[in-house]
C-alpha cells in the first residue's frame, strides 16, 4: 500500500474542504472497497480524509411517505430498519444479498454506492485495463470474460458494477445528495447518476472530485410486491451472475405499476423501462412476462463465456415477476 | 518472555513494532482492546488486523486472505462483528474492540468456545477464531430481530433462528477444513441456551 496522510473530518463541511484543500485526496467510509483496492496499489490516494463518524447515520422519514438513508448509515443497520423492511423490502432483500454480515456491518450507504465497477483484471495490475490505465486495452474482450456485461459494454470496458444496493435503488427512483466543495448541495437521480463506459471507462458516476454523498432519498414506494432475486455461483457470499429487482402492482386484471432493473449485467444498475413499458396496462401472465423480458434483453450482447447470461437474465426476470404477480 | 496476566501486563508493555521506518506518516493512538487500554505509534497505513497481531501480540485474531473474503479476521466492534483486514487502525481509536481472547479464556470460556470444543467443531483450526467472534456478534443481531437472506419474508418479526438461517448468517466464514457441520451445531447449542446464547 502506497502511504498517506490521514485525517479525521469533524462535519460534512470540513470533510469537502479537506478534499478541495488536498491533491488526490478520497473520503473513506467503511473502507471495504477503497482499503481493499488500496492495498493492491489500484487506488493510490495521497491523503484520506475519515467520514465514517460523520453524523450522516441516520435513517428519517420525509414529508409524503418517502426515507432518507444517510450516507454513513450501515448496510446492516439499513437493511434491518422497520421502516425498509415494510416500505422497502427490495432495498432490505438486497442489500442482505450482498457481501457478508461482517462487511455489511462497515459498509456504508454511500460507500456502496461509489464501490468500483469492476472485473477480475481489473484486480490483476499485470493485465492490461482501460480503467485502471485509461488507452492501455481491456484483458477481458477476448479473454475471459464469464462474468461480464451484456447490455451498455463498450470496446473499451465490459465490466459490471457489483452493487445489489443499487439495483433496488434504481427500481425505487433513488436520488442522491450530494455536498460540493463550495458548500453548495444538489440532488441528481440515481438514474443519471452512472456512466456507461464508452471511451472512458474510468469516469464511472457523475460525482465530482471532492464532492461528497450526503444522503439517498426514497421517493414513497408505489404500492405493489417488491421482490430482489439474486443468481450466483454459490448460494451466499458471492457476487451477482444476474440480479433483478422488481415491483409489480396488479388491480382488477392489469399490471398498474411495474419497475424492473437488473443488477450483474452492465456498467452501472441497469433499469429496463422497455420491459416495464411492455407491462404496464397489460393483463399479467407469464407470456406478458417473457415479452417483458425479451425487450429487456433485446440489445444483448454476449463476448463468449458470458453469453448464457442473456438466457440467465430472462428467465431470472420472468421467475421473480411471476412470483411477484401471484395473487 | 515474562508471562503475564492477560490483559494487565500487556497494558504496560509498549507497542512493540516501532513506527515505520520508511518516513511514511504515522500516528499515536490508544486502542482500546478486550478491556484494555493499548498506547501505539502506527504507520497509518496499519490495519487493525495487523495492529492487533504485529503490535499487541493478540495473535488469536487470523489473517486469511486480507481482502474480506474469508472472515478469519473477524473482531467485535463495540459488540458488532467486522473484518479486522478492511479498516484501519487509526479509524477506530476510542471503539471497545473485543477479540478471541477477550470472549473468554481457558478457565473461563465464553459459552460459545465451550461449545466448538463440545461439538470438535474445528479441524486445524485456523478460521475458529473468527467464526467464534462472528457466532457471538451474529447472535445479538438474530436477539435485535435482524433479518437475513434467507428470512422468507422481511417483513417478518422476530426471526426463527433456522440451521438454514444460521448457515447464511454465517457465510461470512470460510472453513477450508469444512468443519461447517459441527460449527452449525455449536452454534445451535448456544442459541438454545439461556439468554439465547448473548453474553451476560
Ligand atoms: C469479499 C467481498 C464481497 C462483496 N460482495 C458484495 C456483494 O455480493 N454485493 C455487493 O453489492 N457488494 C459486495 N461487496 C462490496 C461492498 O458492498 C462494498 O465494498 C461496500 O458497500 C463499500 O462501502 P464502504 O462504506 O466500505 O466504502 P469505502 O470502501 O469506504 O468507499 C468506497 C468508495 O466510495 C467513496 N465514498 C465512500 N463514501 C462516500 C461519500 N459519502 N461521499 C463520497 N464518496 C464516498 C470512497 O472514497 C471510495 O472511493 C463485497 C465486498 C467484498 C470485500
Ligand atoms: S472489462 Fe473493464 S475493468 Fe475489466 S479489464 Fe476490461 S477495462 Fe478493465
Ligand atoms: S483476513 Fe480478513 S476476511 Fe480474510
Ligand atoms: S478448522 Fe481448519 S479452516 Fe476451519
Amino acid at each position: 500500500m502506497k502511504a498517506f496522510t490521514y485525517e479525521r473530518a469533524a462535519d460534512a463541511r470540513a470533510a469537502v474542504a479537506a478534499a478541495a484543500a488536498r491533491a488526490n485526496a478520497k473520503f473513506i467510509a467503511g473502507g471495504t472497497n477503497l482499503l481493499d483496492l488500496m492495498r493492491l496499489e489500484i487506488e493510490q490516494p495521497a491523503h484520506l480524509i475519515d467520514i465514517s463518524r460523520l453524523p450522516l447515520q441516520a435513517i428519517d422519514d420525509e414529508p409524503g411517505g418517502g426515507l432518507r438513508l444517510g450516507a454513513q448509515a450501515r448496510n446492516s443497520d439499513t437493511a434491518a430498519d422497520p421502516r425498509v423492511r415494510t416500505r422497502y423490502p427490495l432495498l432490505s432483500q438486497a442489500l442482505l444479498a450482498g457481501a457478508s454480515a461482517q462487511l455489511r456491518n462497515k459498509a456504508s450507504i454511500g460507500g456502496n454506492l461509489l464501490q468500483r465497477t469492476r472485473c477480475a483484471y481489473f484486480y490483476d495490475t499485470t493485465a492490461p485495463c482501460n480503467k485502471r490505465t485509461p488507452g492501455g486495452g481491456c484483458a477481458a474482450i477476448g479473454g475471459l470474460n464469464r462474468n461480464h456485461a451484456i447490455l451498455g459494454a463498450s470496446d473499451a470496458c465490459i465490466a459490471t458494477n457489483p452493487s445489489d444496493m443499487a439495483v433496488a435503488l434504481m427500481a425505487l427512483d433513488a436520488e442522491v445528495e450530494l455536498l460540493g466543495a463550495t458548500g453548495a448541495s444538489r440532488r441528481v437521480a440515481l438514474r443519471d447518476f452512472y456512466l456507461l463506459p464508452e471511451t472512458t471507462p474510468h469516469i464511472e458516476t457523475v460525482v465530482h472530485p471532492g464532492e461528497l454523498i450526503t444522503a439517498v432519498v426514497l421517493p414513497r414506494a408505489p404500492a405493489g410486491r417488491q421482490l430482489y432475486r439474486k443468481v450466483r455461483d454459490r448460494a451466499s457470499y458471492e457476487f451477482a451472475l444476474v440480479s433483478v429487482g422488481v415491483l409489480l402492482a396488479v388491480e382488477k386484471g392489469t399490471v398498474e405499476e411495474v419497475r424492473v432493473a437488473l443488477g450483474g449485467v452492465a456498467h452501472k444498475p441497469w433499469r429496463a423501462l422497455e420491459a416495464e413499458a411492455v407491462l404496464r396496462g397489460r393483463a399479467p401472465s407469464v407470456a406478458a412476462y417473457q415479452a417483458a423480458a425479451d425487450a429487456a434483453l433485446a440489445r444483448a450482447v454476449g463476448r463468449g463465456h458470458n453469453d448464457f447470461k442473456i438466457e440467465l437474465a430472462k428467465r431470472t426476470l420472468v421467475d421473480a415477476l411471476t412470483k411477484a404477480g401471484r395473487p | 518472555m515474562p508471562k503475564s496476566t492477560p490483559g494487565v501486563e500487556r497494558a504496560a508493555r509498549p507497542a512493540a513494532k516501532p513506527a515505520a521506518p520508511t518516513g511514511a506518516p504515522t500516528q499515536k493512538l490508544e486502542l482500546e482492546v478486550n478491556r484494555t487500554s493499548y498506547a501505539l505509534d502506527v504507520d497509518v497505513r496499519t490495519s487493525l488486523l495487523d495492529a492487533l497481531r504485529e503490535h499487541l501480540h493478540l495473535t488469536g485474531t487470523k489473517k486469511g486472505c486480507d481482502h474480506g473474503q474469508c472472515g478469519a479476521c473477524t473482531v467485535l466492534i463495540e459488540g458488532r462483528r467486522i473484518n479486522a483486514c478492511l479498516t484501519l487502525a487509526v479509524m477506530h481509536e476510542g471503539d471497545q474492540i473485543t477479540t478471541i481472547e477477550g470472549l473468554g479464556a481457558p478457565e473461563a470460556l465464553h459459552p460459545m468456545q465451550a461449545a466448538f470444543l463440545a461439538r470438535d467443531a474445528l479441524q486445524c483450526g485456523y478460521c475458529t477464531p473468527g467464526q467464534i467472534c462472528s457466532a457471538v456478534g451474529m447472535l445479538v443481531e438474530v436477539a435485535a430481530g435482524w433479518p437475513s437472506h434467507a428470512t422468507p419474508d422481511v417483513g417478518t418479526r422476530p426471526v426463527e433462528l433456522t440451521d438454514g438461517e444460521i448457515r447464511e448468517r454465517m457465510s461470512g466464514n470460510l472453513c477450508r477444513c469444512c468443519a461447517y457441520p459441527n460449527i452449525l451445531a455449536a452454534i445451535r447449542d448456544v442459541a438454545s441456551g439461556p439468554n439465547g446464547g448473548r453474553s451476560p
